[in-house]
C-alpha cells in the first residue's frame, strides 16, 4: 500500500518530473532470495529524501543499485537520465563522478591523511595546481568543522570525525546528489546532531540531492523533507514525517513507533516453543 | 561413486579458480602500461614489498649461506676439493636457494601483508568507496601492488643470494680455512651467466606468482574478518604448493 505523497513547505509539493533517481517495477534478488518485487520510487531533485525500513530489508542494497555497484534483475533504475542497467562502465563512471557517498564507517582511504583522503578525487580527476587543490581541501574541511585535524591520520579520529572527513570528500568534486548510508550510527549525540545539521545545511547550501538510509526515525524525521517506507521488497508509505506518524498502516505504525511485535514479527520463524523445548519440534 | 563425482566437482572448481585467477592477471597486465606512467604509486609499492622485506631477506641469506659454506665444505673436504666451495655455494644460491627461499620468505612477509591489506581494504570499504568517487580500485590500488611486488621480488632475490655467498665465504675461508683466491676464481670460472639467468627467470616467475595470488585473494576476500584471515592463509598456502611444483618443473 502507497500513501499519499507530500513535502515540507509551501514550495516543497513533489514534481514526479524533477525526479532525479526514477525507480520502476525493481526486482532484486540474492541467492534466490527476493530483496525488492515491482519497487516503485521517485527520488524528488533538491530535497533530502529517506529511505527507511526494518533490518533486512534492502535499504543499503537499494543504494547499491541505484549508484551501479550491483545489477538489477528486472525492472529500470534512472538516475539523472541515465539507465543503470544499460550503461558503460565508461559512463558509469562519468555519472559517479556526480554523485558522492558516505559509507557507514566513512570508508576513508586508511594509508592517507585527513586531507590526502579529501584531495583524493581532486588528484585522480583533475590537473589542477597545488594551492587550488589545497585551497579546495580546506574550504570543504571547513564546511565540516575538521579544518584543524587535515594532517591527521583516520586511525586518530573518532567515529564522528571519520564520517565528516568523509562527507567532505564526498561534496569535493562538488556533486549533484549526494548519498548516505546509514550516517547515525554509533554516533554520540553532539556529533550525531552535527551531521544531521551538515545534511541540512551541505542540501540547501549546495543545491544538491540528498538520499539518507537510516532507521532513526526521530532523527531522520528532523531533516527530511520526503520519506519512504520500504518493507516486502516494495514501499508501504512515502510522505512527509508528519504525514507518517499518522499513517493508517499497521506497519507504519509499528515502525514510526518503535514497537516490537506487529506485522514484522518479534520471533524470527521457529517450530512451536514448546514442542521443540519438549524434544518434539523438528529443526527446519 | 560418491568419490568420482567429489572429485570430478573439485576439479571443475579448480579449473574456475584457475581461469578466474587467469583473468585477473590479464586485466592486471592490460592495466599495467597506464599504470607505469604513475610509477611514484609503484615506487611507494616497492618500498613496501621490497625494502621492508630486506632485514629478514639479509638475515636469512646470511645463515643459509653460512650453513651452504660449512656443509659444503665438509662433504668437499671428503674429496679434497674444497676450492670448489664457492663454486657450489655460487650455483646453489643463485640457481636455487637464492629464488626459492627468497619467495617463500617474500610469500610469509610481503604477500601476506598485501593480501590482509587489499583484504582489509574490502572489508572496511575502502575499495567501494574509489569506485564510488569513479576510481577503478584495479587501476589504482591493484596494480601497483601487482608491479611493485614483481620488481622486489628479483632485487631480493639477487641479494639474498649476494648475501648468501658472503656467509658461505665467511665460514668457508674465513673459519674453515679454504684458500680466499681459489674460492672467489674458481667461482668466477664455473659459474656461467646462463646459471645467473635462470636464477633471474625463476626470481621474475615466482615474483609474478607472488604478486599475482596476494592481490588476488586479497580483492576477493570475503569482507569479514574472518574472510580476511582466510585469504591471507589460503597466500601462504597456495604460493608455498605453487613454488615447489614450479621448482620442480623449472
Amino acid at each position: 500500500m502507497t500513501g499519499v505523497i507530500g513535502a515540507r513547505g509551501p514550495t516543497a509539493t513533489l514534481n514526479q518530473s524533477a525526479a532525479i533517481v526514477e525507480i520502476r517495477n525493481l526486482n532484486y534478488a540474492v541467492n534466490g532470495r527476493p530483496i525488492f518485487a515491482g519497487l516503485d520510487m521517485d527520488i524528488p531533485r533538491g530535497r533530502v529524501t529517506a529511505v527507511m525500513g526494518p533490518s533486512g530489508t534492502g535499504k543499503t542494497t537499494l543504494l547499491r543499485l541505484i549508484t551501479g555497484q550491483v545489477a538489477a534483475d528486472a525492472g529500470s533504475i534512472m538516475v539523472a537520465g541515465q539507465d543503470m542497467r544499460a550503461v558503460r562502465r565508461a559512463d558509469l563512471y562519468v555519472l559517479r563522478r556526480r554523485m558522492g557517498m558516505l559509507f557507514q564507517n566513512g570508508a576513508l582511504l586508511t594509508d592517507l591523511s585527513v586531507f590526502e583522503n579529501v584531495a583524493f578525487p581532486l588528484r585522480e580527476h583533475t590537473d589542477l595546481p597545488e594551492r587550488l587543490v589545497r585551497q579546495l581541501v580546506l574550504t570543504k574541511l571547513q564546511a565540516v568543522g575538521l579544518r584543524g585535524a587535515a594532517e591527521l591520520m583516520p586511525g586518530e579520529l573518532s567515529g564522528g570525525m571519520s564520517r565528516r572527513v568523509a562527507l567532505a570528500r564526498a561534496i569535493v568534486m562538488d556533486p549533484e546528489l549526494l548519498i548516505y548510508d546509514e550516517p547515525f550510527v554509533g554516533l554520540d549525540p553532539i556529533s550525531l546532531g552535527v551531521i544531521l545539521r551538515l545534511i541540512r545545511r551541505l542540501n540547501d547550501a549546495l543545491g544538491i540531492t540528498s538520499i539518507v538510509v537510516s532507521h532513526d526515525v526521530h532523527q531522520i524525521s528532523t531533516v527530511a523533507d520526503v520519506v519512504f517506507l520500504l518493507s516486502g521488497g516494495t514501499v508501504v508509505a512515502k510522505g512527509t514525517p508528519p504525514q507518517l506518524q499518522s499513517y493508517p498502516s499497521e506497519i507504519v505504525r509499528q515502525f514510526m513507533g518503535g514497537l516490537a511485535d506487529g506485522p514484522v514479527p518479534f520471533h524470527y520463524p521457529a517450530p512451536d516453543y514448546f514442542g521443540e523445548l519438549l524434544g518434539r519440534g523438528e529443526r527446519p | 561413486m560418491k568419490l568420482i563425482r567429489e572429485l570430478w566437482t573439485s576439479l571443475i572448481e579448480s579449473l574456475v579458480g584457475l581461469g578466474s585467477v587467469v583473468r585477473f592477471l590479464l586485466r592486471l597486465l592490460t592495466e599495467s602500461p597506464r599504470a607505469l606512467l604513475r610509477f611514484d604509486l609503484i615506487a611507494q609499492q616497492i618500498f613496501n614489498s621490497g625494502a621492508l622485506s630486506l632485514v629478514i631477506i639479509m638475515l636469512s641469506g646470511l645463515f643459509v649461506g653460512m650453513v651452504l659454506g660449512l656443509q659444503g665444505f665438509q662433504l668437499l673436504q671428503r674429496f679434497g676439493s674444497e676450492e670448489a666451495l664457492g663454486t657450489a655455494a655460487a650455483i646453489g644460491l643463485v640457481k636455487e636457494l637464492g629464488p626459492v627461499v627468497t619467495a617463500l620468505l617474500f610469500a610469509g612477509r610481503a604477500g601476506t601483508a598485501l593480501a590482509s591489506e587489499l583484504g582489509l581494504m574490502r572489508a572496511t570499504d575502502q575499495l567501494s568507496a574509489m569506485e564510488m568517487m569513479a576510481v577503478d580500485p584495479i587501476r589504482r590500488v591493484v596494480v601497483p601492488r601487482f608491479l611493485g611486488g614483481v620488481i622486489a621480488m628479483p632485487l631480493l632475490a639477487a641479494i639474498f643470494s649476494l648475501i648468501g655467498l658472503f656467509g658461505a665465504q665467511l665460514v668457508g675461508v674465513q673459519i674453515m680455512g679454504v684458500d680466499s683466491g681459489s674460492f672467489w676464481s674458481q667461482m668466477r670460472s664455473s659459474v656461467s651467466l646462463s646459471d645467473v639467468n635462470e636464477g633471474i627467470v625463476k626470481s621474475c616467475i615466482f615474483g609474478i606468482m607472488c604478486s599475482l595470488i596476494a592481490v588476488y585473494e586479497g580483492y576477493y576476500a570475503t569482507p569479514t574478518a574472518e574472510g580476511v584471515g582466510r585469504a591471507t592463509t589460503r597466500t601462504v598456502v597456495t604460493l608455498f604448493f605453487d613454488y615447489l611444483i614450479t621448482a620442480a618443473f623449472l
